[in-house]
């Protein structure tokens, strides 16, 4: 499978690499050309993606501060890390906050995508208004969600007072943290779902609207029986992205509340205790321990959502 | 005919409702930007735009290096767009377009990076930026981030599907060899697909915070966010001011996205309805 001249008809597929009348039988550096342009990722890729990867492997089973030689600690790092409260502490965080946003995030989107559909006007309009939330910055916007649940003159707390219900210190207690973290979570993600939804929506065969209706399902009998079966694999994509995403939430409390996770360490993330180890307490081998544990989560989450979305579907 | 249009005017209505909620942010920081910080701090706030936004850029001027850190902030954005277009694009129609010993495995290989958080390897990565002499320096944020996987596989999607081989071909006879085909006809035809993964790059890397916050450690040489982040914890209590330094950080942004919105958003949607 050698000249390019093989090739029939408009077609699409792979060429093989040989300009016109070249001899078929070639040796493995006569591709130089493709490797060279593949090179730029492969190269970058070793050395700022594969061994740093590894390398955190390694550091997870030693000790080491970045100053004095490093040294095998065998699972020191791993049982110290099961030991700490803090650990758990921001394990439960994490995974609290990520319900907290993920979640009204999600149905919250999945309504708008609905309704959206239905509109007929207007639509790009609302289309680039809902999806400027997802490419501001991240530490504008965590300022200002900061500023509107301050304690003594947040926006937040003026809205409160004005109905009568006693003012909350939100930023200073932990589940007013929380609450301000997610709020901002779910501003800033909830046009985003909204268009991957509608784009789902749309790629619907009316067809099966049209037999729905003829058999004269209701509108919701329609919704559950035909839209969200058919919305599956996008919900599969949306909820794996919002679990990547969300697991690694870090600019938002760190921004917010500071370093130190807010009061009670309501803020304190997986990776904020990442970062702290390894950027403040210069605990590298512990910090590549927690690098390795949220790693692991990630890949169990994900395990977990395909299980869910995609189990259920080859069942039917 | 009219139950309806009542419903089309609920439908708006709450539409309109989310969009306001969407939007509020920053109109609410323009007023912020636009008052002093005790307008702001009074009951019931003032909501009205002010006539204090000179002032306030002034000092956000004052208390950061503001123009540097756009800049440089400009700079890493910039560079690392020019060339993730490029090496992405390079390779994807390499991908997509050519067979050779090993592609398929190579390919794998890419995919399952996509797997990998970065930011777990931040601690080695440092090392290696301190080997370098990099740290402190812009290097250390555009060259880790000059070709990406993600990138790759989207652009090889959209060369597999929209060039011809009749075209690759007919170039190659004409004497343009690999490097020409790919600069005269492929680059020229995959104008939507760059524009996507341009600005989608673009918009990344200006707001990327982490890998600056950990790798910029002179104070005087910052990107916007960390100067931005900087600034809060510093004079957070003067939020008027803080308010226009994050207006200022994200002014350029929101522009950018305006101009180009319909190529964004169709970029960023299809490729999860597809997959």
């Amino acid at each position: 499978m050698t000249g390019t001249a093989t090739a029939p008809a408009p077609t699409t597929g792979p060429l093989t690499g040989s300009p016109a009348g070249q001899r078929p039988t070639r040796r493995i550096w006569s591709y130089w050309r493709f490797y060279l342009a593949l090179s730029p990722f492969y190269l970058l890729f070793a050395v700022f993606g594969l061994y740093p990867m590894l390398s955190t492997i390694v550091l997870a089973f030693q000790r080491w501060d970045g100053l004095t030689p490093r040294r095998f600690n065998g699972l020191d790092n791993f049982r110290f890390l099961v030991q700490d409260p803090t650990f758990w502490l921001s394990l439960q965080n994490t995974v609290v906050l990520f319900l907290m946003s993920t979640v009204p995030t999600l149905v919250l989107a999945l309504v708008l995508a609905v309704m959206l559909q239905s509109a007929v006007r207007f639509t790009n309009v609302y289309r680039i208004a809902y999806f400027i939330p997802n490419v501001t910055s991240l530490v504008a916007m965590a300022i200002f969600f900061s500023s509107i649940f301050s304690t003594n003159f947040g926006l937040v707390n003026a809205a409160l007072r004005s109905l009568g219900i006693p003012q909350q210190d939100w930023l200073g207690q932990p589940w007013g943290i929380k609450i301000a973290i997610s709020t901002m979570i779910v501003w800033q993600w909830v046009g985003y779902n909204t268009l991957i939804y509608l784009a789902g929506l749309q790629a619907i065969p009316k067809d099966q609207y049209e037999a729905a209706k003829v058999d004269g399902a209701g509108a919701v009998r329609t919704f559950f029986s035909i839209t969200l079966p058919q919305l599956r694999p996008v919900v599969l994509f949306t909820v794996i992205m919002s679990t990547i995403g969300g697991l690694q939430t870090f600019t938002e409390p760190q921004v917010m509340v500071g370093n130190s996770g807010g009061t009670g360490q309501s803020g304190m993330t997986v990776v904020l205790f990442f970062y702290r180890a390894a950027f403040l307490d210069n605990d590298y081998g512990y910090a590549a321990a927690i690098a390795l544990s949220i790693f692991a989560l990630v890949l169990l989450f994900t395990a977990i959502n395909w299980r869910i979305f995609r189990g259920r579907g080859e069942d039917r | 005919m009219t139950r309806l249009r009542l419903r089309g005017v609920a439908l708006h209505a709450v539409l309109v409702l989310a969009l306001l909620v969407f939007l509020l942010p920053f109109v609410w920081t323009v007023i912020m930007a636009s008052n002093t910080t005790a307008d702001i701090y009074r009951f019931p706030p003032k909501f009205t735009f002010g006539s204090h936004f000179g002032d306030n850029v002034r000092q956000v001027l004052d208390n950061v290096a503001f123009f540097q850190s756009m800049a440089n902030t400009a700079t890493v954005a910039i560079s690392t767009t020019v060339l993730v277009l490029f090496f992405d694009s390079l390779a994807a129609f390499t991908f997509a377009k050519f067979r050779f010993p090993g592609r398929n495995a190579l390919f794998v290989v890419l995919l399952a990076t996509m797997l990998l958080p970065a930011q777990l390897g931040a601690v080695p990565q440092f090392q290696t930026m301190a080997l370098l002499g990099w740290v402190g320096s812009l290097k250390a944020l555009i060259i880790p981030g000059a070709a990406n996987a993600f990138g790759i596989f989207w652009m090889r999607q959209y060369f597999k599907n929209s060039i011809h081989n009749e075209l690759v071909e007919a170039a190659t006879l004409d004497g343009c060899g690999f490097f020409g085909t790919y600069w005269h006809v492929a680059l020229p035809s995959a104008r939507p697909a760059l524009a996507f993964l341009g600005l989608f790059t673009f918009v990344g890397s200006w707001n990327d915070y982490m890998w600056p916050l950990i790798v910029l450690t002179n104070p005087d040489h910052l990107t916007l966010q960390v100067a931005l982040s900087t600034l809060n914890r510093s004079h957070g209590v003067d939020y008027s001011m803080v308010m226009t330094g994050a207006l200022m950080a994200m002014v350029p942004l929101v522009i950018i996205f305006a101009i180009f919105a319909r190529q964004f958003i169709k970029g960023a949607t299809e490729g999860a309805v597809r997959g």
